[in-house]
């Protein structure tokens, strides 16, 4: 099983998937985050493709309340 | 001119609200969305963060975005490399491309630094974002951010969350006298007053956050910040009197009775 590193945790997949099925897996709400992947940002009309696999490092965000 | 009339423009929108207000520290969504009404912002900031797995709601699935812009921030940034790499996650999020650029160059005080702020804003001009640069309160600073083509400049007052006021009238002034980009005090405001006396040196808005979520009510802080900007802006347009070492009277000094 492919280990990812999400938001600083490691993470276990069941099978390398594409960014848009971890953001369904993670029950999020793909039009309120933003993915970037080893440090690169993956475009959302790209999110369809792009593989989530082991190693990766994602980095999903989103807007807080902040100053 | 009068309050109802009044408008400014920053980076070609044009504002009647000179208040921009941050959306941190409240107690939950409904009383930031109540401050936030109340305080009249037609801008509000937000900053960028791992999205919390667990969290139910999202700011942005309540945040009325018809009629809020949302400022992205780069708090926590500590490099140029930081702030850069944060804004381009924004900019994902499907905002404007006006942005609130921070680097931090100091935990303690949360004091800028000037130094990677100047190197951040170049690469996010170059990149097509509006940038609005949160500084020190020092006009040389100030003069190359707008060189570079920052489109407003944003002395602190005082340090971030501190509540202290503008420390220093006389470097806000001359940031102002030189200024061809609107000026924005941002940062260390902590009560009406210190946002009139900011309008009333002539800064084109104010940004604070604080000042108001920590207030014991926000709703009312809000207002009163909306009231308190509104007045310093009246006052400084209508020009104050001058100031007098000794007393002059109001009433005619002639035609006493004996």
């Amino acid at each position: 099983m492919p280990t990812i590193v999400l938001n600083g945790e490691p993470r276990q997949l069941r099978a390398p998937m594409t960014v848009a099925e971890l953001i369904s897996e993670l029950s999020l709400d793909p039009r309120l985050v933003a993915v970037e992947r080893n440090r690169e940002i993956v475009p959302r009309a790209e999110h369809g493709e792009a593989l989530v696999d082991d190693g990766d490092r994602l980095e999903i965000v989103t807007f807080v309340g902040g100053g | 001119m009068n309050a109802q009339t009044d408008t400014w423009t920053l980076a070609g929108r044009t504002l009647r609200s000179r208040l921009i207000v941050g959306t941190g520290k409240y107690r939950d969504a409904i009383e930031t969305k109540a401050a936030l009404k109340a305080s009249g912002a037609e801008i509000v900031t937000v900053a960028l963060r791992r999205v919390d797995l667990k969290a139910k709601d999202n700011l942005l699935s309540w945040i009325d975005r018809d009629r809020y812009t949302l400022l992205p921030n780069t708090a926590g940034c500590y490099s140029a490399d930081e702030a850069v790499r944060t804004l381009r996650l924004a900019r994902e999020l499907g905002i404007a491309d006006i942005v609130k650029l921070e680097v931090i160059g100091d935990p303690k005080t949360l004091f800028p630094d000037n130094e990677e702020t100047l190197k951040a804003a170049k690469i996010l001009l170059h990149e097509g974002f509006t940038v609005l640069p949160y500084c020190t309160d020092d006009p040389v600073v100030c003069r190359k951010l707008e060189a570079l083509g920052c489109a407003a400049v944003m002395p602190l007052a005082a340090p971030i969350g501190s509540g202290l006021g503008i420390r220093n009238r006389h470097n806000i002034r001359l940031i102002i006298e030189q200024a061809n980009v609107p000026v924005i005090v941002d940062a260390g405001v902590g009560t009406a007053s210190d946002a009139t006396v900011a309008m009333e040196l002539g800064c084109d808005g104010v940004l604070m956050n604080t000042a108001i979520a920590k207030a014991e009510d926000p709703v009312q802080m809000a207002e009163a910040m909306r009231l308190g900007i509104i007045a310093g802006r009246l006052a400084y347009q209508a020009g104050r009197m001058p100031i007098r070492a000794y007393a002059n009277a109001s009433s005619p000094t002639g035609g006493l009775i004996e």
